[in-house]
């Protein structure tokens, strides 16, 4: 990479954008950077630091509603937010030192373009189900917005859904819309020991199913929970979160507590301790410690995570996983530098659909392995004429995705 | 209908009926092609029935392979798919086009399977939205997202519009609950985006299809999440001596960290229309009503509703009361329920109109919205999602006075500028269709728009699929395709480097 930008609004982004269109140049783009070691290592001459696109537009807690600019450190959101007693609800998670990188470093764009929520995802939905509107620049060097600041619109087709996820591949993002929730009152976890992967998905599949809104579902085994940072999870364990108003959260635990009765007898955990646990799955701690070794992120259906876990372990003895979601996200790491591509995916393959991306893996790897899921034809198809539709030079992030 | 310009029919298409209804005759055998004009026109309107037209044929398929073959022929011979679900659009995002084959998808009426251990049912685009609670209340579940036409309206339908509902407050719309789709696109092409997992890889192409009206893809399949009964719901009904305080109470429920299950709110016209229809208990002597919804455990919901009970107080309420039984709880609805009829017992005809602004602009909207119906010389009733500030007054007027509708369609028009100009949207629930459609530059520019329409062009280059919805103009996807830069003809950025 020979230059570096650092553009400081929206108009110099424009003005960016439309001179790398004239020189044929392709750019990559970062904000926080935290994630930048995710995806096909970009081959570009250029590279955008839009960290100076920073800083909180508007934020009406009665509205439940925050416009930032798009490279705002989540750390300042959250503490805004949480000062006023209310948070973004799919629980962004701090993926920084997981990747080898400094903690609290991430931003709101790094968030919405890789739409990786955390451990509530499985009751509050996901980063792009809570973004409300976007500004953004496209690769035509076109200044666009999409949505609104309102919880309710269907006016026009939702590009603040379509471009999340999108890696910076579609657009620059410079300013984004989300909603935002009040937070719960108080939170307690529910801990199941000693059971395994399977009798943990019925578990966790028969606490989903019942009213007591259970707002974090995770299992973790045996060799990975010590990890964790809690006290007294080192046999393995299934956990599960209540939150809300105390009254409510004391009932819901009265019920769950029941529901898990056959599986075992349900331990609490405090509202402390409870913040510290979810922290740490969300943030994939014992995955952390060792940056070097190739690091999976599968979404399956819950009940399929078991299965697809068993499959990699027999083939790659010490590899190491762990099930949030209710048993429908996967965190996978394996033993020695081969992420085993074809193994992984094959498990996958086995599942009622899902997909497996490799989070983790040193640069050349990256290079020659598909990071995100292939896609069949027809799709990959329609995503290609999508890039070309928003960004037809081919300037932002080319190759990150693939193709 | 007035003034409403649809996409020019193609000629050549309409002289060669004969031929593509035999072709699609060949595809889908039997009583699945009516090309008989009576019989089309009962699909000649959607639920929005100020605009009609007999479609050019209509088609029922009941296979994905038929679906597949029937747009693969229609791609390769030029000729535009109006796909539609059970028709009840209220913005006419289901209106045929004289010169397009109308695709019901209403065959496609089967639960395919249901998942209880990973809570979602996969269900063909036919079956309705009730139809989905029905399949699964057994074991206490339902489908979260509620449209007033629930009983009637299809799932597919709900994929196309992005429908809402009273629910949607806490549980989401449409898109926050569908997980999965199976699409068939223009040139025959059958796709799965998502399924029983959450978050679809690569581009979230399930974003763009859910509320694409039907513009993107005939969906043939649907993975819906499903969720647990709440065990108690329980209402509480509030009358106020002004919209002000009302609005308040909104806010504060809200600022206080409660997210009811619903919140809706009615002004005194609607009130009284709705008392007179089914004599819910509505206090009388009030300028708006609020009905609040909690649902949850007991021991929750009685937390609450103590709680919101003290905010209303706080409010200057003049009424409270709290339903004690299943049977008082319905009741308080039903009136909210039977709020549109109940104003077409006053009025000879009325306009629902859809917009969504900020919550905090609902008493100065109110205020505003009574000044324009006096300027027009029309009444305005008002019942909506309070909420998420999801607004539908109902403009009251005669369709047998001449000028009536014009300024009926007038007065909506300005309403929904309103709602752009005080930071809200066009459309909350119902679509742009084709009622909408030409206010879309209130709250896009073009270029705006243009980003949007390029999705169109990546799903539909030939731009077949329901033309004229959503868009005031469709530009060429050839023409918005044109990027015009020269080396060295742009200025050198004066942006600092490091």
């Amino acid at each position: 990479m020979t230059d570096r930008f650092k553009p400081t609004d929206e108009k110099d982004v424009e003005a960016l954008v439309a001179y790398a269109l004239g020189e044929e140049t392709p750019l990559e783009l970062w904000s926080g950077g935290t994630k930048r070691s995710i995806g096909r290592p970009p081959q570009t001459e250029y590279g955008v630091d839009l960290s100076a696109l920073s800083g909180i537009v508007d934020y009406d807690p009665a509205e439940l509603v925050l416009t930032a600019r798009a490279a705002t450190p989540l750390a300042e959101i959250e503490k805004l937010l949480d000062d006023n007693g209310q948070m973004l609800a799919f629980e962004p998670a701090d993926l920084g030192p997981l990747l080898g990188e400094a903690a609290d470093k991430g931003t709101l764009a790094g968030l919405y373009g890789t739409n990786f929520a955390g451990s509530r995802r499985l009751q509050a939905g996901a980063v792009r189900d809570h973004a409300l509107g976007i500004r953004a620049v496209s690769g035509r060097g076109e200044i666009f917005k999409s949505g609104g600041r309102v919880m309710k619109n269907v006016t026009g087709y939702d590009l603040t859904k379509g471009l999340a996820g999108s890696w910076g591949t579609l657009a620059v993002l410079t300013e984004l819309t989300f909603k935002t929730l009040p937070k719960p009152e108080t939170a307690t976890t529910l801990v199941v020991h000693g059971l395994n992967p399977e009798t943990a998905a019925i578990a966790m599949a028969a606490a989903m199913g019942s009213s007591s809104e259970v707002s974090g579902a995770a299992h973790l085994p045996a060799d990975v929970a010590r990890g964790f940072g809690v006290d007294g999870l080192g046999e393995g364990a299934t956990v599960m979160r209540l939150e809300g108003f105390g009254p409510s959260v004391e009932a819901r635990a009265g019920m769950l507590a029941e529901v898990l009765r056959p599986f075992g007898l349900a331990e609490r955990l405090d509202t402390p301790t409870t913040a510290t646990l979810w922290r740490a799955i969300g943030a994939v701690k014992p995955f952390a410690a060792n940056t070097s070794l190739p690091l999976w992120r599968i979404s399956v259906a819950p009940t399929d995570g078991p299965a697809v876990v068993a499959a990699v372990i027999g083939a790659a003895e010490g590899a190491k996983a762990f099930f949030d979601w209710a048993g429908g996200l996967v965190w996978l790491m394996l033993p020695g530098p081969d992420p085993m591509a074809d193994t992984v995916r094959g498990a996958v393959a086995e599942a009622q659909g899902g997909h497996a991306t490799l989070i983790r893996a040193d640069a050349g790897t990256r290079a020659a392995v598909p990071v995100f899921q292939p896609q069949p034809a027809a799709l990959a198809n329609l995503a290609r004429r999508l890039k070309d539709q928003f960004d037809p030079a081919g300037i932002l992030n080319p190759g990150r995705m693939g193709g | 209908m007035s003034g409403l310009v649809m996409p020019p029919s193609d000629a050549g298409v309409l002289q060669r009926r004969d031929e593509i209804v035999a072709a699609l005759r060949a595809i889908v055998p039997g009583e699945g092609v009516i090309s008989d004009e009576a019989e089309m026109r009962v699909y000649e309107t959607d639920g929005l029935t100020a605009y009609r037209q007999v479609p050019f044929v209509v088609v029922l398929p009941e296979t994905v392979d038929q679906v597949a073959r029937v747009l693969r022929y229609c791609h390769n011979n030029g000729v535009k798919v109006v796909p539609r679900g059970a028709g009840t659009s209220l913005s006419g995002g289901a209106l045929p086009l004289a010169d397009g084959v109308l695709m019901s998808m209403m065959k496609f009426n089967r639960v395919l399977d249901i998942d209880f251990d990973n809570r979602v049912a996969v269900v063909q685009p036919g079956v309705t939205n009730l139809g989905i609670t029905r399949a699964v209340e057994h074991r206490g579940f339902y489908y979260a997202p509620d449209p007033s036409s629930q009983i009637a309206c299809s799932i597919g339908g709900n994929v196309a519009e992005n429908a809402g509902g009273v629910h949607c407050l806490k549980y989401g719309l449409t898109t926050n609950n569908v997980l999965g789709v199976e699409l068939v696109t223009i040139e025959g092409e059958v796709i799965r985006i998502g399924g029983r997992h959450l978050d679809a890889e690569g581009y979230d192409l399930l974003g763009l299809v859910v509320g694409s009206e039907g513009m993107l893809g005939v969906v043939t399949e649907v993975t819906v999440r499903l969720l647990k009964q709440p065990d108690t719901a329980r209402a509480i009904l509030i009358g106020f001596p002004t919209n002000d305080d009302a609005g308040k109470c909104v806010a504060d429920v809200i600022g206080a960290g409660i997210i009811p299950g619903g919140m809706e709110m009615m002004d005194r016209p609607a009130i009284h229309a709705a008392e007179d229809f089914v004599h819910a208990g509505y206090p009388l002597d009030v300028e708006a009503l609020l009905i609040v919804e909690l649902d949850g455990p007991k021991a929750e919901v009685d937390h609450l509703l103590e709680r919101v009970g003290a905010i209303a107080k706080a409010n200057n309420a003049a009424h409270i009361r709290v339903s004690e039984t299943e049977a008082e709880r319905l009741s308080f609805w039903a009136g909210r329920k039977a709020a549109f009829p109940a104003v077409g017992r006053i009025s000879p005809d009325y306009m629902c109109m859809d917009g969504t602004i900020p919550r905090k602009a609902l008493p100065h909207v109110l205020t505003r919205m009574q000044e324009m119906a006096a300027s027009y010389g029309l009444g305005v009733a008002n019942v909506f999602h309070a909420g998420d500030g999801n607004l539908h007054p109902l403009i009251l007027y005669d369709a047998n006075i001449p000028g009536d509708l014009d300024k009926a369609e007038d007065f909506g028009a300005d309403i929904l500028r309103l709602c752009v100009e005080v930071g809200g949207v066009l459309t909350g629930e119902h679509g742009v269709g084709v009622e909408k459609r030409d206010l879309m530059g209130e709250m896009f520019t073009d270029i705006d728009m243009d980003h949007q329409i390029r999705v169109k062009c990546a799903f539909d280059a030939k731009q077949l699929l329901n033309p004229g919805k959503v868009f005031p103009t469709l530009n060429s996807c050839a023409e918005l395709g044109r990027m015009h830069v020269h080396k060295g003809q742009m200025p050198f950025p004066d942006i600092p480097r490091f």
